[in-house]
């Protein structure tokens, strides 16, 4: 059991993107255990929506590789596409359909079996609290109830990996508690990087964090450890991003 | 995998009013044009009946359908191959499809017959139509069938390139307009200079669907929708392999 708790699920190296003369990610390597929670920190515009959309295939990178459940995302991306969850910074929603509908469409996608959809979904509304929205269109839900979608279709096929890009921006208190436990729910049994900009999310959520600023890594350190030095995490993003604006 | 993204356009598609009032507009015109051409059928066919060999009422009237189909298919598929990629880059869809374990071929393919289903469905109103002169008279089986495949093709041909018109631009209505000109250009470009084997008249839309609708299929006429086709459909799964 203790060997499966470090088997690794998501490993990137050297991972580099340049859109033209500009380099949006500059050599970031990245590790995540099964059952661990890596949060992203890092400015606006430091890179973190580009590595996620490296790490998840939306965006080839210049250099560098990535592998999931030990498989290159390059060379085997059907098979390792299968084992990501995935929710971009603005949830991918069809407004003309309903939630089921959508999930219904999320599940094949992922090439669920057909015997298996009407429970993935049942799972995934319950986890997600969507139970009284089911029927209705996506275009019609707050802004609560569509993140909320969006987090359903990034877990519906029980990926090994869930990457989620700012989930819990916009919320109200609220539904920012929710989801928080959901992450928490989740994280206890499956891999998942996050980014977002709440650092107390971070201590209550995460593992290890990892601090981005232009493109490049500039802290990585686990959430224990930080706490047992009594160190603060806002004092480390604080220092690890402002020194880079000054050199 | 290409039946689900087929399904999934379709949904979308007959989720929004634009689809069910499509059909209701193609209808309508269809319609009055083949009561047009019925009624001055039945004017003109007392005299018809003495000459030798005369039209019957296939060449009279379902051809004329077909031909004015093909002018209605022309209009009408770029307002709808515009939303196909335009539309999901603009309301952030793509990623949806681009990080679940599919090809960019197979989404391309998808997207592309589920658009071929919806326009079949209009060309099924026309055939439907041909297919009631049964009630009056005979029909000419060998010149509708020639006209059905040269109006599915033709239609595969707009849907194709609109496809990847749509590709370019984040603009849906950009991507339309964009297509409906470029399909109106090669629709038009046979009028441009006389000469049978001019190259104009070789690369115009117009004139290989004209063979058709005359009930000759020939297998150059063939051979260029099969490479139309092919060519912007490759364009398109090119452009979003690069697109990453």
């Amino acid at each position: 059991m203790s060997a499966k708790t470090e088997q690794k699920t998501l490993s990137a190296h050297g991972l580099s993107r340049h859109f033209g003369a500009r380099i949006a990610v500059n050599q970031v390597s990245l590790e995540l255990r099964q059952g661990e929670v890596l949060g992203l920190l890092g400015p606006n515009g430091a890179g973190k929506t580009t590595i996620m959309r490296l790490l998840t295939g939306n965006l080839a990178p210049t250099a560098g590789r990535v592998e999931i459940c030990g498989m290159d995302l390059q060379k085997k991306t059907r098979e390792a596409k299968a084992c990501i969850g995935y929710l971009p910074e603005i949830p991918p929603l069809y407004r003309e359909l309903t939630i089921d509908e959508y999930l219904r469409l999320a599940a094949r996608l992922r090439r669920l079996a057909r015997s298996k959809t009407d429970d993935a979904i049942r799972k995934a509304v319950e986890r997600c609290g969507l139970d009284n929205v089911r029927q209705r269109l996506i275009g019609s839900l707050s802004k609560g109830y569509q993140q909320r979608a969006g987090i359903a279709q990034a877990i519906i096929h029980d990926p090994a990996v869930i990457i989620l890009d700012e989930p819990t921006a916009g919320l109200d208190p609220n539904q920012m508690r929710d989801v928080r436990s959901l992450l928490r729910e989740l994280g206890a049994v499956r891999s998942m990087i996050f980014s977002t900009h709440a650092l107390s999310e971070v201590e209550s959520v995460c593992d290890r964090v990892q601090i981005i600023n232009h493109g490049r890594q500039v802290f990585e350190g686990s959430v224990d450890m930080m706490e047992q030095e009594g160190t603060r995490l806002e004092e480390i993003f604080t220092q690890s991003t402002m020194e880079k604006i000054e050199t | 995998m290409i039946t689900v993204i087929a399904r999934k356009e379709l949904g979308v598609l007959f989720g929004s009013p634009l689809a069910w009032v499509i059909l209701a507009l193609a209808q309508l015109v269809f319609a009055w044009f083949y009561l047009a051409h019925l009624e001055s059928f039945l004017q003109v066919q007392p005299q018809l009946i003495r000459i030798a060999n005369p039209p019957g009422a296939t060449e009279a009237i379902a051809a004329p359908l077909f031909s004015i189909g093909a002018v209605v298919l022309l209009m009408i598929t770029p307002l709808l191959t515009a939303r196909l990629i335009a539309e999901e880059r603009r309301n952030h869809t793509l990623p949806f499809l681009i990080s679940a374990p599919v090809s960019m071929t197979e989404i391309v393919l998808g997207k592309f017959l589920g658009l071929m289903i919806f326009l079949s469905i209009i060309i099924a109103l026309i055939i439907a139509l041909s297919i009631s002169l049964l009630a009056g008279g005979s029909l000419d089986f060998g010149l509708l069938l020639s006209n059905i495949a040269g109006l599915w093709l033709l239609s595969a041909c707009f849907v194709a390139l609109g496809l990847y018109i749509s590709c370019l631009s984040m603009q849906p209505a950009i991507a339309g307009a964009a297509a409906l000109c470029i399909l109106f250009g090669l629709w038009i470009m046979d009028n441009a200079e006389g000469g049978e084997n001019s190259i104009t008249r070789s690369l115009s839309l117009s004139a290989h669907f004209e063979n058709f609708n005359r009930g000759m299929i020939d297998t150059f006429d063939l051979a260029y929708f099969a490479l139309f086709i092919f060519f912007f459909l490759a364009l398109s799964i090119r452009w979003l392999k690069l697109y990453r």
